[in-house]
């Protein structure tokens, strides 16, 4: 027994959920001489799988959290390991009356039947619930309690069965060896084992087995407080582990579930308690496990009162004590999601972190098809490991985050919602005049991005009779009324936009145009000087990003990609550098600044600061030139994301506010202004059509449906290039609409705007569903001043993705008439693109 | 009837207890801390008498003000009065502990009137000295009687019962009396939720007295050698059956 091999294609460190339901897939994927160890003993070797509290709320606002979770179902359901009394979650108050009407839509738009129930009709389920308590319930029949242990017992069976798989459990991994930045070798207490791939599926010891090989995992232990209050003789009475439906009891942040004869009560209220994973105590030092620590009394005696008060009548239960009561630990990371896939820093090492229960095996499937075919079904760029800049794997970072997210679990999230802690970590040159102008600060990987200017206040009066307001507080909040107003001026004028949170890569040598034809779907062999819009995809011809690349010499290209994305693409681009050293990538982003300048002043003001000749003629649209701008050598890009005149001008960083003042200075005349990201990224990009990497553009969906389609395929190979082949020859599933709402008031008379991710529907009010199975929603939302239009992004299968056609978007529990206003990316502001042109 | 139950700040079990680098005293970072068996059976009895003869119950704790903890949680068992004497971090010796005890008792005591019934956990579940119970009592000129098992209130006396080896030995005592009494004695309850908001809610009175230096002093600690497990493969599969049987037959099982 125990023995263990002396070489495996790949090690898996931990046997919780995650560890369990990988090993079985890749057993199922053909992978063979697969190894799982754990520290501690099976089948509950001390982690968060053996104390969770194994309950699956399967809507969350996040469609790949929710793809994740009910592909776990169906596994959990497959292993008889799922019992499913359904699941309450409750308002007690206003807001979360109506955040659960947003849930409403969360479920609607990714297909997951839920109904609101009122207070009495809520009693009725749960007999021992005071209905005068709450205001309404958010009811989701399909809500389960799973056995993730016995599961975890399960699938290892089946991977055994296959002689696909040794397990070791008692086995402590002492250190993980690396050579050039690739795994070699796991060394354990119990010998030591050569592989080239390492899964870290170590729950909240992932970062220091991910330290043993030079890897960064973000993510801290954290306490989860739970308790146990026994004999209730009403649950009792059942005979079975759980009867009645499982509750969460929202704005107390805490949940309450039946577990036989007792109340199990969690809770997320309390104040964050965050734990470093050397402190975790050993098994042998542990109380009850390492994951289960002493109970701290004081942080939970506020949630009893609001336990009582849902449950007074159980909760009073003569003989009904508190059994049992843990601070359990779960990993939290800096933006709640998890973290998934290969390392940044070390090849063949992989991260299976911050996984909860209703997730774990749909992360163990999606990982295992990840490691086997470079690409997952279910679009998880939210949970890439690959998605943190360096700074945000920091323990400072971890920590201020999760100090700050703990109790977000429970609460009531704003999609724009900012990030208060660690902020100003990566700033433009131009940030001192921003924050003098009363920029509103968004952050982008790290990066302080203007999102609108208070000083541009006084235009809201110039163009009062263009610009809406949002009555309703949650559609005015983290927005402005100043957006639309710059983006008029924009249009009329010129507007500069703070676009440093960029990142540019810097392509070099011998082999550096077969490698980004290989990476790029558009053409990219053209004359030096061109600008190529290319989307980039996956191996499965899905969306993997969509950049720029400026052609800059015959070896020599520069790769320019949003901020959000950057660090995936960056790894992306790294992983694919070929190995003969004949392409050389270098990540040139804390190089550059770079400011836009669009309108149709825009060449006066750029003219006025160069000598050369920045003529449509002499400088066409598409194309870069190298120009001295006021004494900044500047390399300019004649392109637009706003649909305008004008230039993206990347500057060296430490002139970047030279740049700032000249064009300011020279602008003043032509009635310049700063713009933010509200335009750049929502008003004007809606305006002309154009897609963003992570809403539109997902693996979930390819270049035909998005109508990012080339007219020619280019000869050379590339990345997704069979699957994009195929999807040229076929009809399209769906194609990307986009849509006018027809009527913005709601019952009560408020005019409200309707945000991402509102379902679609029919006139009839029914789920619109695609040949593929994927529901229309809404991908992008925003104002068009220059349309007089408020317009939605959505993919339409063919019968809907017709112009004219009229259709409802369900938003905050109220349904508004839309009309689909153009099928495919011609724009609907200045279809023939003149103005960038011009 | 009023009861007053001595009780002490523990780590809890369950862990291997790990020493501080210098020895002398235990490293608690991954510790839980509660009382012994003994005295949640004295405090469980403690709030049945008062339930039965009426009188309160007051419980009285000698250690460092994170004790305040082990208080609230016998008054989330029914208690009603807590009483913290701070005697600071450093564990105290049983005669230490006796004479914080003793004077917070008299102080108690002068200022209403003597308790009827003095109960103390046989011994300590950490230390395990066996002293303080008799100390206290003797400072006080009380009756006690230890290994308890039984506690039968009488009309001004009390009787106390305690297993021997071939049946149970039974005292009649006076009242006031003291009793250092064992787990066994009752099933303690589990707090309820409205006894544990109670309890959040109760004051707990702390007395700071002057520290009396004891007689013992700590030198070291050692851990105990591990327990040897010993595992013996009996076989495997069908042909175990024999050998099984054989254990089995050996401890009178089968």
């Amino acid at each position: 027994m125990n023995t263990l091999p002396d070489r495996a294609d790949v090690v898996v460190i931990g046997a919780g959920i995650v560890g369990n339901s990988l090993a079985h897939h890749l057993a199922q994927f053909g992978w063979r001489d697969i190894v799982l160890l754990d520290k501690g003993p099976l089948p509950d070797p001390g982690g968060s799988t053996g104390h969770a509290s194994n309950f699956v709320f399967p809507v969350d606002h996040s469609k790949e959290i929710t793809a994740l979770t009910v592909d776990s179902m169906q596994q959990y359901e497959k292993l008889g390991t799922l019992t499913a009394p359904g699941g309450l979650e409750l308002a007690r108050n206003e807001s979360r009356v109506e955040e659960l009407k947003r849930r409403m839509a969360s479920a609607k738009a990714w297909g997951i039947h839920a109904e609101l129930l009122s207070p009495s009709a809520v009693a009725e389920l749960v007999p021992y619930i005071d209905p005068s308590v709450i205001r309404l319930g958010f009811w989701t029949p399909s809500a389960a309690v799973v056995d993730p242990l016995q599961s975890g017992v399960l699938m290892r069976e089946q991977a055994i069965a296959l002689g696909a798989l040794t397990v070791s459990a008692n086995t402590a991994v002492l250190g993980i060896d690396t050579e050039r930045g690739r795994v070699t070798k796991v060394r354990t207490d119990r010998g030591d084992i050569e592989t080239p791939t390492v899964v870290v599926a170590s729950g909240v010891w992932s970062p220091r087995i991910a330290a043993m090989a030079g890897a960064r995992i973000p993510l801290t232990p954290a306490v989860h407080q739970m308790i146990d209050v026994g004999p209730i003789p009403e649950l009792a009475e059942t005979h079975t582990e759980v009867s009645f439906p499982l509750v969460r009891d929202m704005d107390a942040l805490m949940y309450e579930r039946q577990s036989g004869a007792d109340l199990e009560i969690g809770s997320y209220a309390h104040r964050p308690i965050l734990h470093d994973t050397e402190d975790i105590p050993s098994i042998e030092a542990a109380q009850l496990s390492p994951t289960q620590l002493p109970f701290t009394d004081d942080d939970f005696d506020p949630q009893m009162e609001d336990a009582l008060e849902l449950f007074p009548g159980i909760l009073n239960a003569p003989g009904a004590g508190v059994r049992h009561a843990i601070n359990g630990l779960l990993s939290v990371t800096p933006d709640g999601s998890p973290v998934l896939g290969e390392t940044p820093e070390v090849a063949g090492l992989w991260s299976a972190a911050a996984v909860w229960i209703k997730e774990g095996p749909g992360v163990g499937r999606v990982l295992a098809e990840w490691m086997t075919h470079g690409t997952t079904e279910i679009d998880v760029h939210g949970a890439d490991i690959s998605r943190f800049y360096p700074h945000q794997r920091t323990a400072k970072h971890v920590r201020a985050r999760a100090m700050e997210g703990y109790n977000k679990i429970y609460g009531i999230v704003h999609p724009s919602e900012q990030w208060e802690s660690n902020r100003n970590q990566r700033l433009s040159p131009f940030h001192p005049r921003e924050e003098a102008l009363g920029a509103r600060f968004f952050e982008v990987g790290g990066w302080e991005r203007p999102h609108w200017y208070e000083s541009n206040r006084h235009l809201l009066e110039e163009f009062a009779e263009h610009i809406d307001d949002r009555p309703h507080e949650w559609d005015a909040r983290w927005w402005s009324p100043i957006i639309d107003a710059e983006h008029l001026a924009m249009r009329n004028r010129v507007a500069a936009i703070d676009l440093s949170a960029f990142a540019h890569f810097d392509v070099r040598g011998p082999g550096a145009l077969d490698y980004v034809q290989r990476m790029a779907m558009a053409q990219v062999d053209k004359p030096v000087g061109k600008v190529i819009y290319t989307p980039v995809l996956d191996y499965r011809g899905g969306f993997r990003s969509d950049l720029t690349i400026v052609r800059r010499g015959e070896q020599e290209f520069r790769v320019i990609t949003g901020g959000a994305d950057g660090a995936r693409d960056r790894k992306w681009f790294g992983d694919h550098v070929p190995d003969d050293g004949s392409v050389v990538l270098t990540d040139v982003t804390s190089a550059v600044a770079t400011l836009g300048l669009w309108g149709p002043r825009a060449r006066d003001v750029l003219s006025a600061l160069t000598e050369q000749d920045v003529s449509a003629a002499a400088f066409p649209f598409g194309s870069a030139r190298e120009l001295t701008v006021d004494g900044v050598p500047v390399l300019a890009l004649k392109i637009s994301y706003v649909g305008d005149l004008g230039w993206e001008l990347h500057a060296p960083f430490e002139q970047g506010l030279h740049l700032w003042d000249a064009l300011f200075d020279a602008g003043a005349e032509h009635g310049i202004v700063p713009a933010g990201i509200g335009v750049y990224g929502t008003t004007g990009r809606l305006e002309k059509g154009y897609r963003l990497m992570g809403a539109e553009l997902q693996s979930e969906y390819n270049p035909v449906e998005a109508d990012l389609a080339l007219p020619k395929v280019k000869s050379a190979d590339f990345i997704g290039k069979e699957a994009y082949l195929k999807a040229r020859e076929q009809d399209a599933a769906a194609r990307l609409c986009t849509l006018t709402v027809d009527s913005h008031t709601d019952s009560g008379g408020t005019r409200r705007y309707p945000q991402p991710h509102s379902p679609v529907l029919t006139t009839s009010g029914d789920r619109i569903v695609d040949n593929a199975g994927r529901g229309s929603f809404v991908t992008s939302a925003g104002s068009a001043p220059s349309l007089g239009a408020y317009l939605l992004m959505s993919y339409l299968p063919p019968e809907h993705a017709v112009e004219g056609g009229s259709l409802l978007v369900e938003y905050m529990g109220e349904r508004y008439p839309v009309t689909v206003a153009r099928v495919g990316r011609t724009p609907l502001f200045d279809p023939d693109d003149r103005r960038m042109k011009a | 009837m009023d009861v007053l139950v001595c009780i002490k700040r523990v780590p809890a079990p369950g862990g291997k207890v790990l020493l501080s680098a210098d020895g002398t005293s235990i490293d608690t970072r991954h510790l839980g801390f509660t009382i012994g068996p003994h005295e949640e059976c004295a405090v469980e009895e403690a709030v049945r008498i008062v339930a039965e003869h009426g009188g309160s119950t007051t419980v009285l704790t000698a250690g460092p003000p994170e004790a305040d903890e082990q208080l609230r949680y016998a008054l989330s068992m029914g208690a009603d009065h807590g009483v913290l004497v701070e005697t600071g971090t450093r564990e105290l010796d049983p005669q230490a502990t006796a004479t914080a005890l003793t004077e917070a008792i008299r102080l108690l005591e002068s200022e209403s009137k003597p308790f009827d019934l003095v109960l103390f956990g046989n011994e300590t579940a950490d230390a395990g000295h066996y002293q303080v119970g008799v100390r206290v009592s003797r400072a006080l000129g009380l009756p006690i009687v230890g290994g308890i098992k039984g506690i039968e209130i009488g009309t001004g006396r009390v009787s106390l019962q305690r297993d021997v080896a071939d049946g149970v030995e039974v005292y009649d005592a006076p009242l006031p009396a003291a009793a250092a009494v064992k787990e066994g004695l009752n099933l303690p309850r589990y707090p309820s939720i409205k006894g544990r908001l109670r309890a959040k809610k109760s004051p707990v009175r702390t007395i700071r007295p002057e520290p009396s230096p004891g007689g013992l002093r700590t030198v070291r600690l050692r851990r105990p050698p591990e327990k040897e497990h010993e595992t013996v493969v009996l076989g495997y599969g069908a042909e175990a059956a024999g050998a099984v049987v054989d254990v089995l037959a050996e401890k009178g099982l089968v």
